[in-house]
């Protein structure tokens, strides 16, 4: 009947040999904000699914992800142009698609205080699903999501990595031919992530499932048969991730750099650099973008060697974001004045974490961590949601007791001076604490205020704020009008207001656009070289080249410790290519889980 | 899927999805419970919250005035004003205090230490003599009910004592009319009897509108609702399967207040115990619409709880009449209380439980009741939209 239906209604307007099962034809979709205010979330989006493939939708937040798939589920209608999905139009009949199609929210909808045998049974019973059927598919889902020792445990207390199949289980358990997935991997570990695609992969292959997955990760974008590259409600690209790539075609380059030059100062001058539309650190080289449009002076270079190279897609994404932002390198450089900390020249160790234990009940949030950061370093703390990361940061910063261990920041224990460690220490909570119904210039003064800088050195502060994150033009905005990347900035000009020797960053880049992502880590990069040490938690492990030295969590534990460069060597890359920190991430956990399991045995 | 065509879109059945439609609304009345006897918070409102309510109103809050401070100002000992400290002493409302002078009192009562104080002047019982005898009563006037009540307990205890020493009191003058007072339906004229019926309003408020409201918002924030409704199911489910679950707790809620009412604290419940189910199983249907409406209005826990509070929680216990009397409130209140559900339901628990099944109050209360359920549900009904805008 559904066919019959599809042919009845759009048959018409499709003669392709492949029936799309996804099909958007100039959407639009305004959001009231506020009172009056009206903002677009997607401006005249078409694009389809076709039966059969995944296709991918990347673009930072805010670009309108999550609005398509719920625009294809029914839950939200379209302003203008219409989403039909197997043919019924969503707007009229959303009962029917929504009894069809398998969606997993952000957050994967699972019921916390349920186990995971009453979530299956749940959405079992919601979709009518015989006993037969269930006795045929559950035990396929099982051993495919691994979930089966677990039936008896609470949703809530699953790892992140166990919620996405539990989430995508459940989903799966009607047996829908179409699959919608919004951000199935955010903050999950990179093993779970793994998993996840070869699950989708599978499926796509053995029962024609069509999937749309949106994501943040460009690495998964270019798992996807096609990719839709959106930002800021606008369809900039669609097509394989191969066309996506093209678009950096001859403009990407590898550069490695003398020895006289440290590969963090030479990305930093090709960011900066017109001409130049990205440059990344990959190993102990630096990747860069040319536009084709503007030439690039090679001076820059200094005597680097460099070569051209086939362009990733993240390479062609930039391409394609720099050319809708309207800007080739947008990245201003920074001038003149750094911090004025004083630079020694043996760094002396000013973090020391020693036997660090954190207990929550029976639960072992963080257990006996130990490392060291030195003065200037960049310092990366990553693993996957609840690895602990958060719980180590918040001890550090002196906003939750340690349940044993020592911890030394700024040369001050902090069980027992905590204000005064406290005075030499800026804190960029996740998501940013700012006060959203104030303006730039008022969250400036308060913090300020709060730090106890008076008259000139405040002013002086001050200025020194808006002129090294540009937030002049802002100043009488109100902070939480700002956009992303703005409210990232001035998060960490309030945190740098009293001069720190230490920042701690917890989280800075999740949800940022690549742009100020790029923005970002070079800021990080001017202020470590004006001798502040920045320790930063993140998620996104293609980050940790960035880090001086970093350390990977998993369930509490450091499984390793090293420059970036040391981390890769763990990692066994597929072959021709070098191995990424993802890539020595799975290895290193692998590697733990089987030790553990020996151990058990 | 042969039977799916675009008339039952809007989730008018044709054929038979009626058993899997029941086996659905099965599975989210199922999810509900666990849900409630899982979370803490839950169990918290919905069982802890009433019985400390009742606890709380039952022993710790009363509008009786039981072993008052008085000051006994005696200048003068003579056996005739002994007579009358003894009433005041063996009396259950005061606790009296003898001291010498006048001065003394005056300082107890700036100090609160006492109440009132009662002064017998040196020359009483030479007045006494005389035919007349003023006694001063001076009551601590700062709470006006209480002061009240203890003026008149003061001059009961001194008319008792005027009695029986055969004097005349002059205001209860000639011996034509006497005036038999009596107390109906509170025989005891104990505050608990309506206090603790009284309480029910606000335990099946706390449920049915409080916990409702607090729920949904919680599936809206953990995005479970989400992916509720991209499944079969229809919005009328989801909404019978909120309903049916906390309308089952708001029966136990008064089940067990019931209980507590008639067990710990006698009171008497004169009407018939299924008069009294009905009327409040309409009530909380009432709840059950507002907390369901806010819900729809709002999807943060913190908004629908403040919402909650301020639209059903506090107006029940000011504005209900279940401590304050409506009848003395300014006229624009009193007419304001007219649109609070829970002032109809106030009047029905108080009649039901002291004065019995009174029809001709019960009728008109409860027909108001389920007016305003039956307008609230099918405002929620038309509201509830399985859509996110």
């Amino acid at each position: 009947m559904a066919t019959e239906a599809a042919s009845q209604t759009s048959g018409m307007e499709y003669h392709h040999s492949t029936e799309p099962v996804i099909l958007y034809e100039g959407v639009t979709k305004h959001f009231t904000r506020g009172k009056r205010e009206i903002f677009t979330a997607l401006e005249g989006i078409s694009f389809r699914v076709e039966k059969g493939s995944v296709t991918g939708m990347v673009g930072p937040d805010g670009a309108g992800k999550t609005t398509l798939i719920r625009l294809a589920c029914g839950l939200l209608f379209a302003d203008e142009g219409s989403v039909r999905v197997r043919g019924w139009n969503v707007s009229d009949h959303p009962q029917q698609v929504q009894s069809r199609v398998g969606y997993m929210p952000q957050k994967f909808g699972l019921y916390e205080d349920l186990t995971v045998q009453e979530n299956l049974d749940l959405y079992g019973d919601l979709h009518g699903i015989t006993g037969e059927q269930l006795a045929e598919r559950t035990p396929a889902l099982m051993q495919m999501t691994g979930l089966g020792r677990f039936m008896d445990r609470l949703a809530g207390r699953l790892s992140g990595g166990m919620k996405q199949k539990l989430g995508l289980a459940c989903t799966l358990l009607s047996s829908p031919d179409v699959l919608l997935l919004d951000e199935p991997t955010v903050g999950v570990d990179p093993l779970s992530r793994r998993d996840l695609w070869e699950i989708i992969h599978q499926l796509v292959a053995d029962q024609g499932l069509s999937v749309l997955v949106s994501t943040s990760y460009l690495d998964e974008a270019e798992r996807c048969h096609r990719v839709a590259v959106l930002h800021h409600g606008r369809l900039l690209g669609e097509g394989p991730p191969s066309r996506v790539s093209e678009a950096a075609a001859g403009g990407s380059w590898l550069a490695e750099p003398p020895a006289s030059l440290k590969l963090r100062q030479l990305q930093s001058r090709l960011i900066t650099s017109p001409g130049i539309v990205d440059a990344t650190l990959e190993g102990k080289r630096v990747r860069f973008v040319a536009s084709d449009h503007t030439p690039w002076e090679s001076g820059i270079l200094e005597n680097a060697t460099c070569h051209e190279t086939s362009p990733r897609f993240e390479d062609g994404f930039m391409v394609l974001l720099r050319r809708a932002a309207g800007t080739g390198a947008s990245i201003p450089a920074a001038d003149g004045e750094k911090t004025p900390t004083v630079v020694e020249s043996s760094p002396e160790v000013v973090v020391e974490v020693r036997d660090l234990v954190r207990q929550f009940g029976t639960f072992y949030a963080v257990k006996n961590v130990n490392f060291q950061v030195r003065r200037g370093e960049i310092f990366g703390l990553l693993g996957p949601n609840g690895a602990g990361k958060s719980t180590t940061f918040r001890m550090l910063c002196g906003l939750l007791p340690a349940s044993s261990g020592t911890l030394r920041v700024a040369g001050v224990d902090l069980r027992h001076a905590r204000a005064s460690a406290r005075q030499r220490m800026g804190y960029v909570a996740q998501k940013f604490s700012l006060y959203g119904q104030q303006t730039v210039m008022e969250n400036l003064e308060f913090f300020a205020g709060a730090y106890g800088l008076r008259r000139e050195r405040k002013n002086r502060r001050i200025q020194w704020a808006l002129d090294q994150f540009e937030l002049q033009k802002h100043v009488n905005l109100p902070s939480g009008e700002l956009p992303g990347g703005y409210k990232q900035r001035l998060a960490m000009a309030c945190a740098l207001m009293h001069e720190p020797e230490i920042l701690f960053l917890d989280e800075p880049t999740s949800g940022v656009d690549p742009i100020a992502r790029r923005e970002f880590w070079y800021r990080i990069n001017g202020l470590a070289d004006g001798g502040v040490t920045v320790i930063v938690t993140t998620h996104f492990m293609e980050e940790a080249e960035y880090c001086d030295r970093m350390v990977i969590m998993l369930d509490g534990e450091i499984l390793a410790e090293g420059a970036p460069s040391e981390i890769r060597q763990l990692g066994h890359g597929p072959e021709g290519r070098e191995p990424t920190i993802e890539d020595a991430f799975i290895a290193i956990v692998e590697d733990f889980q089987a030790a553990k399991a020996r151990e058990a045995a | 899927m042969g039977f799916v065509s675009p008339q039952d879109a809007q989730g008018k059945k044709r054929k038979s999805p009626g058993a899997a439609s029941l086996r659905r609304v099965g599975a989210l009345i199922r999810k509900e419970m666990l849900q409630v006897v899982r979370d803490p918070s839950s169990l918290a409102l919905a069982v802890v919250l009433p019985l400390l309510l009742i606890l709380l109103f039952g022993y710790g809050l009363s509008l009786d005035v039981k072993d008052a401070p008085v000051a006994l100002v005696l200048e003068e000992v003579s056996p005739g004003m002994t007579e009358l400290v003894g009433g005041f002493m063996l009396s259950p409302y005061f606790k009296s205090t003898v001291t010498p002078s006048m001065k003394e009192a005056e300082d107890l009562m700036k100090a609160r230490k006492v109440d009132a104080i009662v002064r017998l002047r040196d020359n009483t019982s030479r007045e006494l003599a005389s035919g007349r005898a003023p006694v001063q009563i001076i009551v601590h006037g700062v709470d006006a009910n209480r002061a009240r009540i203890i003026q008149g307990y003061a001059q009961g205890t001194v008319a008792l004592w005027a009695a029986k020493r055969g004097l005349r009191m002059p205001d209860s003058s000639g011996g034509l009319v006497r005036l038999q007072s009596r107390m109906w339906f509170n025989e005891a004229v104990d505050s608990r009897y309506f206090l603790v019926p009284g309480l029910l309003v606000l335990i099946m408020t706390l449920i049915g509108a409080l916990l409702t409201a607090l729920v949904i918002a919680r599936e809206w924030e953990r995005g479970t609702l989400e992916a509720l409704l991209v499944t079969p199911v229809q919005s009328g489910e989801i909404l019978l399967g909120k309903v049916v679950p906390y309308f089952l707790l708001g029966m136990g809620g008064l089940m067990l207040s019931v209980f507590a009412a008639r067990a710990l604290f006698h009171v008497p419940l004169r009407g018939s115990f299924l008069v009294l189910a009905g009327v409040s199983a309409l009530y909380l249907l009432v709840a059950l619409g507002i907390g369901l409406l806010i819900s729809s209005a709002t999807r943060n826990q913190f908004v629908a709880s403040q919402l909650a509070l301020m639209i059903t929680f506090m107006p029940a216990f000011i504005l209900s009449g279940f401590i304050f009397d409506i009848a003395s409130m300014p006229l624009p209140v009193q007419i304001m209380t007219r649109i609070l559900p829970a002032r109809y339901y106030v009047t029905l628990l108080q009649t039901v439980f002291l004065a019995g099944n009174v029809w001709s109050v019960i009728l008109p209360n409860a027909s108001v009741l389920a007016g305003m359920a039956v307008l609230l549900l099918t405002l929620t009904r038309r509201k509830t939209r399985k859509r996110l805008e």
